[in-house]
């Protein structure tokens, strides 16, 4: 009876507080700019179905891919049986399922194999990052709480998951002696293997360890459910709303701005209509984050951190300080400070005089990227890092005027010579009578 | 030869007409050739430039060129953030391009072709358009030109994919189609298709000095490409070429190993 109540209250607690964090993450993404998703909600839910579910593009990379399928669907499926665990934890019934008879015995074995599939899965991932130092782990982006975030994930899923199975070894033993409570349901051919552990303890002593096991397993999940708000860890809920909605268009097209057509195209078109509010002038590009869309700031929430794209950019394998997961990442960073500032001030953000260009992300960066996609067609979740970089170098150049000096030679050409370089237009046509 | 225009880098005989010339004569063109800004004026690209020509006209398609009247895409303006020049850029040519109602375009360049495809439909130009890769390969298909290996059968050619032909618009087969049809052996970088690896000259690079960092791009492309010990290292774009040519000079290569575009290797390879 206190063991439920005491479950409930949990439960309630848990779900409030989370509920709390989640809605202000929904204010802080519909701070941007409007975003109009592609095609219709059919493709986009093939989209989601293909990359976010069916994780498509995470075996690109065998290893890390096949590692993670099994963390993911151990994740998702292994969720059937916290419903249990609720319902038991609710109605203070033992695997309350039990009915389903063989089929729940197979139920709980093949969650055995995916619990030890999940804890090697994370062991590896613990020492891809930890002992073997691979670059994309150790980039300067992920010094101090990047680092320390991954860790405290994969140490809570490898005590998860050794809960799970103490548990299950706890549990069978008590089903064997027959001891109250505990019916005989399920079977362990994992936890099945640590039996010598807990064989010879007294019932008490077990009872003890498996509702230790069992509490240890729901409050690690109650506290993991609300640590996803502060964590990189976001990205398994977010990944599917932002697959749903990301882009179909082939990704080498950059978006038209109207309020430029709106100005550009009169002097070609005499009975030219506006496509933007005259009276509305929105900024060029991005400097901050309420310039960017919706989507943007989606992404941002939605990275974690697993640098696929940092990997594959060219300035950043060749040195340079360009790292598409460092925009993302300064873009929540800059995100969440402004969520905070709103949440100081009564609900309305009060000018710091920051600004993600320049107090995050510096023009540097910006600058170097050769705009060739290979962060985006990395990204295992659909985040697109150049869009973001490309609104930053449209603020600077046509809000600010900033751009690297050579451009400006290169605009003045365009401009007056219709080509990059100091050509004459009149030469255009020289190649088809000169001699090679 | 009177007015005619000579090509003489394949020792032949080609009037290229302008879409106005054409236009003054009551004709029109099947399809016209975008030649682009480095195809146009840039001494190395002029050779892809005529390779194409010679090609199309090989296989006796009815094109022709805009001449003095074209002038850069925009796209460089539009990767540097200058979206007004851009858009100044597209609806001139736009506007040209509509006036002679033009329908099909075969570009020289990757920049041009995704630039044309893709971003000219939001201001208004609706075009057919191709990437010089894919018209070879459809002529290949049609047997409207036949090549033969020659001189390339059993060289191992490396393929670089531009990252505005391959990731940007998922042209992938086309041009690696040429190489095995040369009886040439194909080779591929672990960095390719999908996972290409940038020759460092997009995103307006090309018009500006690195930013500080260990390497230039382009080294490391050219690096990676060497490694595999090619006879041939080819691409599909002009500016690729230009920057893994400056990779190979670099690596003090450049007797052993050349930098090719797919059209120089069909133009020399073509069936007469």
């Amino acid at each position: 009876m206190i063991s439920s109540l005491l479950f409930i209250i949990l439960l309630a607690a848990s779900v409030f507080w989370f509920s709390r964090n989640a809605s202000k993450i929904r204010r802080n993404i519909l701070l941007g700019k409007e975003y109009t998703p592609e095609g219709t909600p059919a493709e986009r839910w093939k989209n989601m179905a293909l990359v976010a579910l069916g994780q498509s593009k995470m075996v690109s990379r065998p290893l890390s891919g096949i590692l993670h399928i099994f963390v993911y669907a151990g994740f998702v499926l292994i969720n059937i049986e916290v419903l249990e665990i609720i319902l038991d934890g609710i109605f203070n019934t033992h695997r309350i399922f039990h009915g389903l008879g063989k089929f729940y015995d197979f139920l709980i074995a093949f969650f055995e194999i995916l619990a030890l599939l999940v804890f090697i899965s994370v062991v590896i991932f613990w020492a891809r990052r930890n002992v073997l130092k691979l670059p994309r782990f150790t980039s300067p982006e992920l010094k101090g709480w990047p680092l320390k975030d991954a860790n405290i994930i994969l140490i809570t899923e490898m005590v998860l998951m050794s809960a799970l199975l103490c548990m299950n070894a706890c549990d069978q033993i008590l089903q064997s002696r027959g001891v109250e409570h505990y019916v005989r349901a399920g079977a362990f051919p994992i936890s099945s293997l640590i039996l010598p552990l807990f064989d010879g303890m007294s019932d008490q002593t077990l009872v003890f360890l498996e509702r230790f096991g069992w509490w240890a397993h729901i409050i690690g999940i109650f506290a993991f459910l609300n640590y996803l708000p502060y964590s990189k860890h976001l990205h398994i809920i977010l990944a599917f709303p932002n697959t749903y909605y990301s882009p179909q268009k082939p990704m080498g097209t950059m978006e038209l701005m109207e309020q430029v057509k709106d100005v550009v195209a009169p002097n070609f078109i005499p009975d030219y209509q506006p496509l933007t509010d005259p009276n509305q002038p929105g900024r060029f590009g991005a400097k901050d984050v309420f310039d960017l869309t919706w989507k943007n700031l989606l992404d941002a929430y939605t990275c974690t951190e697993c640098g696929r794209c940092t990997s594959s950019c060219p300035q950043n394998l060749t040195g340079k300080k360009l790292s598409p997961r460092k925009i993302m990442m300064d873009t929540r960073d800059r995100l969440e400070e402004v969520g905070k500032n709103i949440d100081q001030n009564g609900g309305k953000f009060a000018d710091d005089g920051k600004s993600l260009l320049g107090d995050y992300i510096l023009p540097e960066e910006v600058w170097a990227c050769n705009t060739c996609q290979a962060c985006v067609q990395e990204c295992p979740v659909n985040i697109n890092p150049l869009d973001i970089i490309l609104k930053l170098r449209r603020y600077m150049l046509m809000e600010e005027s900033k751009n690297p000096s050579e451009w400006t030679n290169m605009f003045t050409n365009l401009e007056n010579n219709g080509a990059p370089w100091q050509f004459s237009p009149a030469d255009r046509a020289k190649w088809v009578t000169e001699n090679a | 030869m009177g007015n005619r225009k000579r090509l003489t880098e394949y020792d032949m005989n080609i009037h290229i007409p302008t879409l106005a010339e054409l236009e003054a004569k009551g004709e029109k063109a099947d399809i016209l050739f975008w030649v682009g800004c480095a195809g146009s004026f840039d001494d190395r690209a002029k050779k892809i430039t005529k390779s194409i020509a010679t090609i199309l006209h090989h296989a006796g398609l009815k094109f022709a060129i805009l001449g003095e009247e074209e002038t850069c895409t925009g796209d460089p303006a539009r990767r540097a953030g200058h979206e007004f020049l851009f858009q100044m850029q597209a609806m001139m040519n736009i506007q040209n391009l509509n006036r002679y109602d033009v329908k099909k375009i075969v570009t020289g360049c990757p920049h041009c072709f995704n630039t044309l495809k893709n971003e000219y439909p939001a201001l208004g130009g609706n075009y057919e358009v191709m990437h010089h890769s894919q018209l070879i390969q459809e002529l290949l298909k049609e047997k409207r030109i036949t090549i033969e290996g020659g001189s390339f059968k059993g060289k191992k050619i490396v393929f670089h994919d531009p990252c505005y032909l391959g990731r940007a618009n998922g042209v992938y087969e086309a041009p690696r189609e040429v190489i095995i049809n040369l009886d040439a052996q194909l080779a591929e970088m672990k960095k390719s298709r999908a996972n290409g690896f940038c020759c460092g000259a997009g995103g307006a690079q090309i018009f500006k000095e690195a930013e500080a960092g260990k390497k230039e791009v382009h080294v490391e492309r050219a690096e990676q490409a060497l490694a595999l010990s090619p006879d041939i290292i080819a691409a599909a774009c002009p500016f690729c070429n230009t920057m893994l040519t400056d990779g190979v000079k670099h690596q003090g290569k450049e007797q052993e190993v050349k930098v090719l575009d797919i059209a120089e290797l069909t133009a020399v390879a073509l069936k007469k």
